[in-house]
């Protein structure tokens, strides 16, 4: 190509400042495929969506769970989703912005949720991942704990268990830790 | 030294390639000393990384008679290079990777000029990109390429057949290691498959369950994770870990040997905590030498023509024994960062509401329900119900005007493709080119993501 490269070279050096375009931003292929995720979302009433940077920034979004079943009735829940450039070659980050007492979240809003991280495939969307969060609040499990405390209580005594979900959603202390009020 | 016109230089070997006909050559391979000139002259290359193998592949192109080249990175020197990033010394630790590596190889190579870029290949504008008559990468990570390739395969232009138009394609050589393992391809945007063609090549990185590292760690990585990814939130509630920040590896990696000796865990190490946290498999100084050496070689091959290109991807495993197979891998022509896309031809009046319905009679399309969006803006989006509402308003615009008045440009399309029984969600890559608008020269980019 060596040919091709002299002429351009030399056009180049003509040239010289010649072209005025405007800088221009790239769209990585994560952004286009999420692009496509996000137009395509498929949400229960109980999920909500927005956008803290306007339209044109899907890839930072948050997401309001409301759960209309289970210990967490009435509860409101925020998370996080962070989605990297290579998406869906890699998983969305997502963290439990409301602190809460939940086997599968831990205090500081990491989620054990296996399609987040051991189980992600680039098949997988963001609608599975939103059903996924929604699943956890109408079956916390105590098999995988982040929250070793809350995990054993719903083991143990489910109805203590319940009466601690109640008690941190109506914003007070469980055991050490203090609750902001998510009703 | 007698003096005729193709006098050898101090390349013997380069000279074999480059002054001597053969039946293996590439297309329009024209021997003599104008090639071995010319390459010295105009062709300028630019080297992404100056890592492990970007410290080979300088060298290799150095004394492969390149005499243009750049490098750019983004890294300071840290003693743990020294092993395999052989033009750095110790008293380099500090500085920046790209300074250092193109003194170094200037001061061993008469002749050859490095320009040093010090900075993120994000920082740079895409024009700087479009100088070079070939990128070579030697990156170690997926994001980095993924930017590189979407950058060069921006240049690319079709013409209305939808071939490649050659003056447009930016040759990449990619190169990659890990451990005993490499590989070296070239990537012709618009002939070979691009870096997203076939990203599904690179294995996902292994994440751990976290429910894992907070109850049951087993292994030394166990105890490494859990200290990056939950005890650094505990104990540094909104700051954000920083894998290039010394400091907050050294805290890791403390607090890592804490988690391990509660469990009887052996085998955390200072190294081993970079490698999970970055997810960095040790380097090994041979591979990094072959994988460059076959790079560097390719890079000739494209440029002079002296010989056909690999064609189109080399994996090399030294693990056991020495295993090397060349794989063609096939473009994926619904790629959309190097594919043509669908051409569609508009009349600068026609607004998005009309542009959208078009998209549902197009032949080739079929496409319903569509969503726009365009160099990063979201013109209209079908849904959620928030995006609509915000983007509602652009549906009366002319998509002319909505596109800055850009003569012809890429734009992106997702929605319901298909009638009947085959109806399908996709998203598809169009250059919508407007009739009519002064400035559509052959220089105009329509090409890229
Ligand atoms: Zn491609």
């Amino acid at each position: 190509m060596i040919k091709l490269f002299k002429v351009k070279e030399k056009q180049r050096e003509q040239a010289e400042n010649a072209n005025g375009k405007p800088p221009v931003k790239k769209q990585s292929a994560g952004e286009l495929r999420l692009h496509k995720d996000i137009s395509e979302l498929n949400l229960p009433k109980t999920c909500n969506i927005s956008f803290p940077n306007g339209k044109d920034d899907l890839m930072n979004f948050e997401v309001t769970i409301r759960p209309d079943e289970g210990y967490y009735l009435g509860g409101m829940f925020l998370f996080s989703f962070q989605i990297s450039p290579i998406y869906p070659h890699e998983a969305p980050k997502v963290k439990c912005k409301t602190k809460i007492y939940h086997p599968n979240i831990d205090l500081e809003g990491n989620v054990c949720l296996n399609i987040l991280r051991e189980d992600w495939k680039p098949v997988l969307n963001i609608n599975t991942i939103i059903y996924g969060l929604y699943h956890l609040f109408t079956e916390p499990n105590h098999e995988d704990p982040l929250n070793h405390d809350a995990a054993a209580v719903l083991r143990d005594n489910p109805k203590l268990f319940e009466s601690n979900v109640r008690r941190a959603m109506a914003g007070g202390y469980v055991g050490q830790t203090f609750f902001t009020r998510c009703i | 030294m007698a003096d005729t016109t193709a006098q050898p230089s101090r390349s013997r070997d380069l000279d074999k390639l480059l002054l001597r006909p053969g039946h293996l050559v590439g297309p329009n391979f024209e021997p003599g000393p104008e090639l071995r000139d010319d390459l010295k002259e105009y062709a300028k290359v630019l080297v992404v990384g100056a890592g492990g193998l970007g410290c080979e592949l300088l060298k290799d192109l150095a004394l492969s008679g390149f005499r243009n080249l750049e490098v750019i990175d983004m890294d300071r020197i840290e003693v743990s290079n020294l092993n395999r990033q052989f033009l750095f010394r110790f008293e380099d630790v500090g500085k920046p990777k790209a300074e250092v590596a193109a003194k170094r190889v200037m001061d061993r190579i008469s002749g050859v000029n490095i320009v040093p870029h010090f900075c993120r290949i994000e920082d740079k504008e895409l024009e700087f990109y479009n100088d070079f008559s070939i990128i070579v990468l030697g990156l170690d990570s997926i994001e980095a390429r993924s930017y590189i390739n979407a950058v060069a395969c921006s240049f690319l232009e079709y013409d209305s057949d939808d071939n490649p138009r050659e003056e447009t394609i930016k040759p990449m050589v990619d190169g990659g290691t890990e451990g005993f393992k490499g590989h070296a391809r070239i990537i012709m945007p618009g002939v070979t498959p691009c870096f997203e063609c076939t990203i599904w090549l690179f294995p996902p990185q292994v994440k751990f369950p976290l429910c894992t590292l907070a109850e049951t760690p087993r292994t030394a990585a166990h105890c490494i994770e859990y200290a990056h990814l939950i005890k650094w939130d505990e104990a540094h509630s909104g700051k954000s870990f920083d894998p290039d920040n010394p400091e907050h590896m050294q805290w890791v990696y403390s607090e890592a040997v804490k988690r391990a000796e509660l469990f009887g865990i052996l085998g955390v190490t200072y190294s081993l905590t970079q490698g999970v946290v970055k997810n960095i498999i040790p380097a090994i100084a041979s591979t990094n030498a072959i994988i460059s050496a076959a790079c560097a070689l390719e890079t000739l091959k494209i440029v002079s023509a002296c010989s056909k290109t690999l064609s189109n991807y080399l994996t090399y495993n030294g693990v056991e024994g020495l295993h090397t197979k060349v794989t063609e891998f096939v473009k994926d022509k619904d790629c959309l960062v190097c594919g043509p896309g669908i051409l569609i031809e508009l009349d600068t009046s026609v607004t998005l509401k009309k542009f959208i319905d078009l998209l549902e009679d197009h032949p080739k399309l079929l496409l319903s329900r569509a969503s726009v969006t365009h160099r990063g803006k979201n013109l209209y989006m079908q849904g959620p119900p928030v995006l609509e509402e915000m983007t509602r308003s652009n549906l009366d615009m002319p998509l002319c005007d909505l596109m800055d008045k850009i003569p012809k440009d890429i734009v992106h399309v997702t929605g319901i493709a298909g009638k009947g029984d085959k109806k399908q969600s996709c998203l598809r890559k169009l250059r919508v080119v407007f009739k009519g608008i002064d400035g559509v020269t052959d220089m105009d980019t329509a090409g890229g993501a």
